[in-house]
């Protein structure tokens, strides 16, 4: 039995009640349904706003940061006024603005396999606004297991991919990607950057998707993956079939139960962009600066992109970026000590290990890299 | 010649160039021919054993060439191979 909707939802939904396709039936679908978002960042903004303006009935939030100055370059359903809140919060109070006839509940934890089952048990769909790899394959597999569609949506830089993985009528993220890159491989929107309008795109084609799912109108993303370049403004679509033999969804499955993702991904607990190989050899801003300051000479190697010169450098540090560190080994002198360093460190850990497998050994990496620089060292340099 | 697609992730190891002309008569001499190009791209995209690596994908039009006949899938001269990269930037 569908909800009925009250005089000011009808005018409120006055726009969709004039579409066939969605009309009054179609509404009180929505009025009933009931959608999880993971993650309330680039993608889980627009995917918020939009369900909730849509008036779907009951929202779930799962998130377990706090808004960041840097997060309002594209994550729009925080505001200024917010930074330093949860963003669990922050959101609620957007969404319940936008629409006080909706529940939201939120969620205040990392998403993990021990409290997944849990979070996403009352709700139809997943959709998958995340920004790392151990919660993807955790979102894929429990969707699989629980029957449940992901609504999948990934970014980086100008390029985006969409999907919709629902097991029951085709293939899986599995399917797609059986196995997650290395750590470190793939750079982060944290340390590649992102253009802010990109998750307002690919968000809202996912919200586009769950909607249509929600209603049971039109062709789905499932068995497609749709690639975006906003650059180019195109959009190219490729089919993805089931794959027999995936371990989640194939005819005989390995993976029967929510495993460790951090494990699966070689990732050391939530710090996703960090080998935890890399530790021992850290060296903190401070500890750089007393060792710089007492005269020891060190070769200070700067492993991010030319253009990121411009926002701040430390004097003194040579540029090779991490792309091309494999093929100009030959200007490092393995002898001498290496001080490697990044934005925030997860490039220079990539960069470290680069070194390491040549065979270096007197190196270094700074620990949360030029940013921490920044704050504890020299207070003249941003933060970005 | 084959074009390779390369997308954003993986154009810092091919000069930043979004398309690549590869020679070769099949996908693995064009993974290859690509490889010997631009060696940095080697572990992004083949494992010791000179196979494509779990997370990267290539289809030919709209066809995943696992699809197909994996590096064995023939390949003309105008055909379009796209590298799709595995991301997880949200």
């Amino acid at each position: 039995m569908l909800p009925e909707l009250s005089r000011e939802e009808i005018l409120r939904y006055s726009r969709h009640l004039l579409i066939p396709e969605v009309g009054l039936e179609g509404q009180r679908k929505l009025k009933a349904a009931s959608v999880l978002i993971i993650g309330t960042g680039g993608l889980g903004s627009p995917v918020a706003l939009y369900l909730a303006a849509a008036g779907v009935g009951h929202l779930g939030l799962v998130d377990y940061d706090v808004v960041d100055q840097s997060n309002l370059q594209r994550q729009i359903v925080h505001g200024t006024g917010m930074v330093s809140r949860l963003k669990v919060d922050s959101a609620r109070i957007r969404l319940l603005d936008l629409n006080p006839d909706i529940q939201v509940n939120t969620f205040n934890e990392p998403f993990t396999s021990a409290n997944a089952m849990r979070i996403a048990e009352p709700f139809d769909i997943i959709v998958d606004g995340t920004d790392n790899f151990p919660t993807r394959y955790l979102i894929n597999d429990l969707c699989v297991l629980t029957g449940k569609p992901n609504v999948y949506g990934a970014i980086y830089r100008f390029e985006g991919q969409a999907s919709v993985f629902y097991a029951k009528e085709g293939p899986c993220y599995r399917c797609l990607f059986p196995e997650p890159p290395p750590p470190g491989l793939v750079p982060s929107c944290a340390d590649a950057g992102v253009l802010g309008v990109l998750p307002g795109t690919i968000g809202t084609i996912q919200t586009t998707e769950a909607i249509k799912f929600l209603l049971g109108i039109g062709s789905s993303l499932v068995g497609r993956l749709l690639l975006y370049d906003a650059l180019e403004m195109s959009f190219e679509y490729v089919n993805l079939k089931k794959n027999p033999d995936c371990k989640v969804c194939g005819s005989h499955p390995e993976v029967t139960t929510l495993i460790d993702y951090n494990e699966f991904c070689g990732v050391a607990g939530l710090d996703h962009g960090q080998a935890s190989a890399a530790k021992e050899w850290d060296i903190t801003a401070g500890e750089l600066s007393a060792r710089l300051q007492s005269g020891k000479h060190l070769r200070l190697i700067d492993v991010r992109e030319p253009h990121e010169l411009a926002i701040s450098h430390i004097d003194g540090a040579d540029n090779i970026p991490l792309g091309l560190l494999a093929a100009r080994l030959k200007e490092l002198d393995s002898a001498q000590e290496i001080v490697l360093f990044c934005k925030t460190g997860t490039r220079s850990t990539r960069a470290l290990e680069i070194l390491m497998s040549a065979g270096f050994r007197k190196v270094k990496n700074l620990k949360g890299g030029i940013n921490a620089w920044a704050t504890e060292v020299d207070r003249s340099l941003p933060i970005y | 010649m084959p074009i390779l697609k390369i997308p954003a992730p993986l154009r810092s190891y091919v000069n930043g160039q979004a398309e690549v002309p590869v020679s070769g008569v099949n996908v693995g001499e064009v993974v290859e021919s690509l490889l010997v190009q631009f060696p940095a791209m080697r572990p992004h995209l083949t494992n010791s054993r000179a196979e494509l690596r779990p997370f990267v994908n290539l289809f030919l039009g709209k066809m995943n060439i696992l699809d197909l006949q994996g590096l064995d899938t023939p390949l003309s001269k105008d055909d379009i191979l796209m590298l799709v990269p595995s991301i997880a930037g949200g």
